[in-house]
């Protein structure tokens, strides 16, 4: 029997995007009901003290795409919303030198030459490039994408509408885009630099995520995906949420609920109720269920299409084009409580270096060797790590004195080749701790605790596909109007009623929120369009 | 020749830019390290310490400073007990604020009066017969804040004494064997401290502190982060906000405490019955209505931010260095109504705010106003609110 209470709308899942269309269909005024899988929201944005007086962020850790709309029209700020600015990044090199990026554009001139004098200067080129392709690519990605397969007179208009659109860009521009769209990320960086250590930093938010080497083609598009967020209008800057995303996720929830949704925890989602091709509503795995007549799916592609619902009540091309939807998730975590901020030989008794994020992938030679392990279904012996002491920025993340740090590591694909990562979870680990060993001596003396995160774990906790923690990888043929299919870009379904809006929609994942933004503003015109 | 701060060997030692400004003759840090606004986080979510020892410090003591003072003070000090601090102003005889500053009474016959201009001949001519001293101390001691979230936690490991104290008071405590004052006090609008310290114990009180401090994520902080929180704290500086009514030129360069947004400090005048400089002015203005302006709070509207920015092909800037200048404020016939002093990017607010100078019948919050900018040298117009100050008050300031 279904429960009395009614809703206008459920949404599935109550990660960051779920959190965001709930809030936006409570604001326009729609009886919400946001379901959690499990104790707390957040999905894969979410902080845990997994060790006393240490807050981990046991997924996703840094904040910058998420789009600047969205903390204005949810009202973040007035629920604590505060992204702290992370002011340098460092990146170790394997001959004990480093590299460190920070706030001053001519000390970073200066510590780049110490490298390559033509880095030095080629850095601001490349970065006025890059600021020129996010800033040209912005309007379509800040948008709902036309679908491709429509014969609409409206649709077809939009799609001229964006040819017209990019051959106004300037000719230099749109051919940049096109090079980071369809190259590797090593083609673009070897144009610029020279050096191994700037070659290898930059190449690194290429791969970030993405089954990928530097010199894949495609790399190209992953790194232009990481620079098109903003921190405070700073293109490409990262920021440290208060509390980790964890605490960021926990924002959302309080101007979600503020605006009128209620959030239900621990109430996993069997199926969504269905009626004559419409949704009707959802029932939770012990058997209840719920109504509504707007159901939000904001788990992946996979689960919205061949789990939630049944997949023979969907057309066949969709069916086939989401068992075609590249998962493969690559990417695991290895979290620490330590006793200090490790020492970096040369930097005795500096820790400013640690207010950023430190990218241990100095080459890319050695970022492409890390890929070579997975293209044979094993895990990096020298993985990529892409770590960040939140302690430094965040105190309250760590008791005084002591350090809390996450890594984020590649590659490690969730389809091992003769193993499983049961099996290999602690090797893991290991690995990854004598990498860390490699570049901070002592760095094992410091450990407190140590939290491994498989793509296994992923799938399993968060619930994301293979692990992928873009809810489906940042390909070409699974992006703008293809994600996740053609056809189904505009956050709707076959199922009348039934929507989309987790990162799998266009513009696809990371802290963003613009999935479920603009698959509430789908809902609400559909449902407008509806009462006249 | 331009002086040291009692600090300055700690303070030069920690600011890697090479950059000082200079403050009431002394020298001052801008900023510690490249980043003024990882120091500004520091306020706002660690805890930060700044050096604020430039201002002017008057010792006011004997038997008659308590009645000195309420003659001179707009606010009235004889409600300042003895363990609390008041924040004053004092105006002139046509009812114009003079200047403003922190006084801590640390007795019935004792007070400390911070000034950010020299303050000493104009306070001893109002002596008459008075038995009251007033002497310049502002060398003799070391001011240091310690501001932001941690920084009670940090202070009641050195000094259990100030554990209990509340909003604007203050209590004698002692740092390692130096003799201090700590006052509940700030330009933050934060929870925060101020300590004062003879001049020769300042480097044993500041090595004391950070010991205690670092661990919890405190870092030396700069002009630029102070500036930055005290606009969203809606406090106002002087020549930025205002004019001493001592050397403005016309009356369009003084203002009145009410049209500063300081009318709060005049609640008890009817009941009080005390003379003071320039309380029949008031009581004239207050009577017949004629304060020419109120202080408000502006919030630029970011959709029409991003336009103006947009339609020029630029990135919308979202700059968290204070402007001090006079950006014109505008009502819906084009007609100038004020104009916005102090204007910021609030990384807190995520929005662009102003302190703001409106015509009173303007002064409502949310009002809409528009904002003058001048982008690639060409005057824009950019829609914004009257917005009631301060813009960011977390409860742990007076908790």
């Amino acid at each position: 029997m279904p429960e009395k209470k009614k809703y206008d709308a459920i949404v599935i899942g109550g990660g960051h995007n779920g959190l965001v269309n709930g809030a936006y269909l409570a604001k326009a005024g729609l009886k919400v009901l946001i379901l959690e899988r499990r104790h707390l929201v957040g999905g894969a944005a979410i902080t845990e003290e997994l060790y006393p007086g240490f807050s981990f962020t046991t997924f996703s850790y840094a904040l910058s795409l998420l789009r600047p709309e969205i903390i204005h029209e949810l009202e973040l700020t007035k629920h604590g919303f505060m992204p702290i600015l992370m002011p340098s990044t460092f990146a170790p090199t394997e001959d004990g030198d480093y590299l460190i990026l920070g706030q001053d554009k001519n000390e970073n001139h200066h510590e780049i030459a110490r490298h390559s004098p033509r880095d030095a200067d080629a850095y601001d080129a490349y970065a006025h490039m890059m600021e020129q392709v996010v800033h040209a690519i912005r309007p379509l990605m800040d948008s709902i994408p036309p679908d491709i397969t429509s014969k609409e007179p409206e649709e077809r208009a939009r799609m001229a509408a964006i040819g017209s659109y990019l051959a106004d860009l300037p000719p230099g521009v749109l051919h940049d885009m096109i090079r980071l769209m369809t190259g590797s990320a090593a083609d673009i960086l070897e144009d610029y630099f020279e050096s191994d250590i700037m070659q290898g930093l930059h190449a690194s938010s290429g791969i970030i995520g993405t089954k990928v080497g530097p010199r894949s083609q495609g790399s190209g598009l992953v790194l232009l995906y990481h620079s098109f967020g903003e921190h405070d209008g700073a293109y490409g800057a990262w920021a440290f949420h208060k509390g980790g995303n964890g605490g960021f996720t926990q924002v959302l929830a309080r101007a979600a609920q503020a605006l009128g949704a209620e959030i239900r925890l621990e109430s996993p989602v069997d199926h969504v109720v269905t009626k004559n091709g419409r949704a009707t509503g959802v029932a939770l795995t012990d058997g209840s269920e719920i109504e509504a007549k707007t159901v939000v799916s904001a788990v992946d592609p996979r689960r919205t299409f061949m789990e939630l619902v049944d997949p023979r009540e969907l057309p066949t091309d969709l069916v086939d084009n989401i068992r075609r939807f590249k998962f493969q998730g690559t990417s695991a975590k290895v979290n620490f409580a330590l006793d200090a901020n490790p020492t970096y030989p040369g930097l005795e008794g500096r820790s400013d270096q640690y207010r950023g994020f430190i990218n241990m992938g100095p080459s890319l030679d050695y970022l492409e060797r890390a890929f070579d392990d997975a293209k044979y279904g094993w895990y990096s012996q020298k993985p990529y790590i892409d770590g960040c002491i939140q302690s430094n920025v965040d105190p309250d993340m760590a008791p005084p004195g002591k350090a809390v740090m996450s890594c984020f590591i590649q590659y490690a694909p969730y389809h091992l080749r003769e193993s499983d990562w049961d099996s290999e979870r602690d090797r893991f680990g290991d690995v990854v701790q004598r990498t860390l060993e490699g570049f901070f001596p002592g760095f094992s003396d410091l450990v407190l605790h140590r939290e491994v995160v498989t793509p296994l774990d992923i799938e399993r906790v968060v619930g994301l596909s293979e692990g992928n923690i873009f809810a489906g990888e940042f390909l070409a043929p699974q992006m703008f109007f293809f994600r996740p299919a053609p056809g189904w870009n505009q956050y709707r379904t076959p199922i009348e009623g039934y929507y989309q809006c987790g990162s799998g929609t266009h513009p696809g994942g990371c802290v963003m929120g613009a999935p479920g933004r603009f698959a509430s503003q789908q809902i609400l015109t559909d449902l407008a369009s509806k009462k006249k | 020749m331009i002086r040291e701060t009692p600090f300055h060997p700690r303070t030069s030692a920690a600011n890697e830019t090479g950059l000082w400004s200079h403050w009431s003759g002394y020298l001052a840090t801008d900023r510690y390290q490249m980043s003024d606004k990882f120091e500004y986080f520091a306020i706002r979510n660690a805890a930060a310490v700044i050096d604020t020892s430039p201002l002017y410090k008057y010792r006011i003591a004997g038997r008659d400073a308590e009645r000195f003072l309420a003659g001179v003070l707009a606010r009235d000090i004889r409600k300042c007990r003895p363990g609390q601090a008041h924040y004053t102003v004092w105006c002139d005889d046509d009812g114009w604020v003079v200047e403003d500053g922190v006084i801590l009474r640390h007795s019935d016959d004792e007070f400390l009066l911070t000034a950010a201009e020299p303050n000493l001949a104009y306070l001893r001519d109002l002596l008459g017969r008075l038995e009251v001293t007033i002497d310049d101390v502002s060398d003799d001691y070391g001011a240091l804040a310690l501001q932001g979230p941690h920084s009670r936690e940090i202070l009641r490991q050195l000094s259990p004494e100030m554990e209990g104290i509340g909003y604007f008071h203050l209590t004698p405590a002692k740092i390692g064997q130096a003799a201090v004052t700590i006052s509940r006090t700030g330009y933050t609008g934060d929870l925060g401290y101020e300590i004062w310290v003879g001049r020769d114990d300042a480097l044993s009180v500041w090595d004391a502190l950070l010991e205690v401090a670092a661990p919890y994520g405190t870092i030396p902080a700069g002009q630029t982060a102070l500036l930055i929180t005290r606009i969203e704290a809606g406090l106002v500086l002087i020549d930025v906000d205002f004019y001493s009514a001592r050397y403005a030129w016309n009356d369009e360069q003084r203002t009145t405490p009410i049209e500063l947004g300081l009318g709060w400090m005049l609640r008890d005048l009817e009941s009080d019955g005390r003379p003071f400089i320039g309380r029949k002015a008031i009581e004239r203005e207050m009577k017949h209505g004629t304060s020419r302006w109120r202080t408000v709070g502006i919030t630029v509207d970011w959709e029409d931010w991003n336009r103006v920015y947009g339609e020029r092909g630029l990135i919308p800037p979202k700059d968290h260095t204070p402007e001090h200048g006079g950006m014109m404020i505008y009502d819906d016939n084009v007609e100038r109504i004020g104009y916005t002093p102090s204007f910021v990017y609030s990384p807190m607010m995520q929005r662009h705010i102003g302190i703001a100078r409106v015509r009173p019948e303007h002064a409502a919050p949310g009002s809409e106003v528009g904002l003058e900018l001048t982008i690639d040298h060409r005057y824009d117009m950019v829609k914004a609110q009257v917005t009631r100050l301060p813009f960011y008050n977390p409860p742990r300031k007076t908790s």
